[in-house]
């Protein structure tokens, strides 16, 4: 793993691209609407549409949502809090690049920490990602139940995460990369980083 | 020339600051306010580039940067001043 500078231009030989969470460009304007011109996106652009896994977490979800790799936008949460806490979430899908290796689990635990993590869609194209199988996470109680009461930001749908058609390019608001290591509270983000390792 | 850009939420998206802002109204007795939507107020001060028409640029501007036309609308005034 290595870390790209965002006015770089090079990818140096990536094989997936992470766009991860914080706080770029203050969210001024709307969260990742000046990150999406970053010099680097050129090249993050040309990657997605070779067919090459993205991942977008948190602020990375808005910036793809931002320059069009995936559809939706991220608005400001209903309760207009910023919410850090842990949620469950429900996979979706297991055959995924992105999932594959959680195949046994359902639910999952992992932490949200935004301000402007409400997923919204114009009602056809939630639609269509419906239809598509394109959620691939969504939150929900311990127990895996998805209604509303368990939706920490009135995501449409209690959509936590999507994929694009193709299946290559991937948002998700909460944080998979803070849960590595039961020192952090537990290992539910593993998965998906040895899926997209296993799918390369 | 001055441009000033107003960009406001499309109508079908929920507005829970507009909402905030609203009951907070009401809280100061100001029941007659039935709805509230927050937006932007951007003022541009622009040199207008020879051969390009100022407020296509700015239209540009909108759609590319300073509003997202999947959930606002906006909406541009020019003048000299």
């Amino acid at each position: 793993m290595r870390f790209l500078w965002h006015r770089q231009r090079d990818l140096e030989d990536s094989d997936c691209i992470i766009l991860p969470g914080g706080f770029a460009h203050g969210d001024y304007l709307r969260a990742g609407a000046i990150a999406r011109f970053s010099p680097i996106m050129d090249a993050v652009l040309a990657h997605a549409r070779r067919g090459n896994p993205v991942v977008g977490i948190c602020n990375g979800f808005q910036v793809l949502t931002e320059i069009g790799l995936l559809p939706g936008a991220l608005l400001h949460n209903l309760s207009l809090r910023f919410i850090h806490r842990p949620v469950s979430l429900r996979i979706e899908r297991h055959d995924t690049r992105f999932t594959r290796m959680y195949a046994m689990e359902d639910v999952i635990e992992l932490p949200i920490a935004h301000g402007q993590g409400r997923y919204y869609a114009p009602p056809p194209v939630i639609a269509e990602l419906e239809n598509e199988n394109q959620v691939l996470f969504r939150y929900c109680s311990p127990a895996g139940l998805t209604d509303s009461s368990w939706n920490p930001n009135g995501s449409l749908n209690g959509i936590a995460g999507i994929c694009n058609r193709e299946g290559n390019v991937m948002g998700m608001m909460p944080h998979p990369e803070r849960r590595l290591n039961p020192i952090l509270g537990g290992v539910d983000g593993k998965a998906l980083f040895m899926s997209l390792v296993e799918s390369v | 020339m001055t441009a000033r850009v107003f960009i406001t939420p499309k109508p079908d998206i929920l507005d829970p600051q507009g909402k905030a802002v609203g009951n907070a109204l009401h809280d100061l007795g100001y029941e007659e306010v039935s709805d509230v939507r927050v937006g932007k107020y951007l003022t541009l001060e622009i040199t207008p580039v020879p051969g390009k028409d100022p407020r296509e640029r700015l239209e540009e501007m909108c759609r590319r940067l300073l509003a997202n036309i999947n959930i606002e609308s906006f909406s541009i005034e020019i003048s000299d001043r």
